[in-house]
């Protein structure tokens, strides 16, 4: 499905602009977003170097498989098919930790570091996991306490008081990760739950 | 209020000050780790690359060709019949799909209706409060060589549309009977 987004995407953006005279922006957006995406991994290098590093301390001190331990309930309720204690849920608990404040740049490596570890015990490599939908529904739709960027945004836009949209958004990603649980968990129901 | 934002920005020095103390309580070789964990630094995020050009092109082309706001234009009539401003739709439309260009249009609305506006306020909250699906999808599942999404990309543009929904719900709710 990917596959025909994607050309769907390019196609009708090109046919566009052929018609509407966009034609220099389209070949002008195509390298300029080329460029972005090399900034963007540069940009990855430097964080998922520093965090990886430091997840590797945490690994070996012993901190990891604690904090695997101590969220062991939470984690078992939302990846049933999860291994009991196994590494990925370390990640997954720093990963979610890292979104509730904000912090999504440091969130990233987390959870490309969880997705490894799920891959691992993922059956069809080729397929994404029951575990895997989960943890994407996590990220797409996570509680975010305290939205860093739109904070800063705001500030210099000189809002009176910057943090009055905080507690409004907060309850919005309650409801809203709420609602993604539910939908990954009525549609594994409804597409793979018959097979089983 | 300033508090929240201190908090924030201590987490991250909090946590490595954390991880340091343990790695000297179990007496962890710190350095060492750091440096074998870290290698896989590099080679993780150069692997995302052939994902995120290809998606950010995409994206690139739909919006360049004007394509993106033409869909905007017709659409917007609908959210009026919704009683809800038709200047968030593109907001609406493009949150999912880059966040770049959401948060830009963010800044526009706070930056023409000013701060305190329901409108600007209303885009600060489904901005805070949502996460561009598509980008998530690239570069988790390009990390691990995942093609088949499966259920991944319905279910988490649909939680998209019920979080922006709710996002709009509970900002009118807070703004008229919270805040004051």
């Amino acid at each position: 499905m990917v596959n025909l987004i994607w050309i769907f995407m390019l196609l009708s953006g090109i046919i566009f602009s052929m018609f509407n005279g966009t034609i220099d922006e389209v070949n002008k957006g195509l390298f300029d977003s080329a460029g972005q995406a090399v900034e963007l991994v540069i940009g990855f290098a430097a964080i998922f170097t520093l965090w990886l590093g430091m997840m590797e301390i945490a690994n070996r001190a012993g901190l990891l498989s604690l904090v695997t331990k101590l969220f062991y309930p939470i984690i078992r309720k939302l990846f049933p098919d999860l291994p009991k204690n196994h590494p990925a849920s370390g990640y997954i608990m720093t990963n979610i930790s890292a979104n509730f404040f904000g912090l999504g740049n440091a969130a990233t490596p987390f959870g490309v570091k969880a997705m490894k570890e799920l891959q691992q015990i993922n059956t069809k490599p080729e397929q994404a996991s029951r575990s895997m939908v989960t943890f994407l529904c996590l990220n797409t739709a996570a509680i975010t306490f305290f939205p860093a960027t739109i904070v800063s945004m705001r500030l210099s836009e000189g809002a009176v008081d910057p943090l009055d949209i905080v507690v409004p958004a907060f309850i919005a990603t309650i409801f809203s990760c709420s609602a993604a649980i539910l939908y990954d968990r009525i549609s594994w129901k409804l597409v793979e739950g018959k097979s089983k | 209020m300033i508090d929240v934002v201190l908090i924030s920005k201590l987490i991250l020095p909090l946590l490595i000050l954390t991880i340091l103390i343990s790695a000297l309580v179990t007496r962890t070789d710190a350095y060492d780790a750091f440096v074998s964990g870290g290698k896989e630094g590099l080679q993780m995020a150069a692997s995302l690359l052939p994902f995120l050009v290809g998606m950010m092109a995409a994206i690139s082309v739909l919006r360049s060709s004007g394509l993106l706001m033409w869909i905007t234009n017709i659409v917007s009539p609908l959210f009026l019949y919704f009683n809800v401003p038709a200047e968030l739709f593109p907001l609406f439309l493009t949150r999912p799909i880059s966040g770049t260009a959401a948060l830009s249009i963010t800044a526009d609305l706070t930056h023409t209706f000013g701060p305190e506006h329901l409108i600007a306020r209303l885009a600060a909250v489904i901005q805070g409060s949502t996460d561009t699906t598509l980008y998530i999808l690239t570069v988790y599942f390009g990390a691990v060589g995942i093609k088949k999404m499966g259920r991944a990309l319905v279910v988490g543009l649909l939680a998209d549309l019920t979080g922006m929904i709710i996002a709009v719900v509970i900002t009118v709710w807070y703004f008229q009977n919270i805040w004051s």
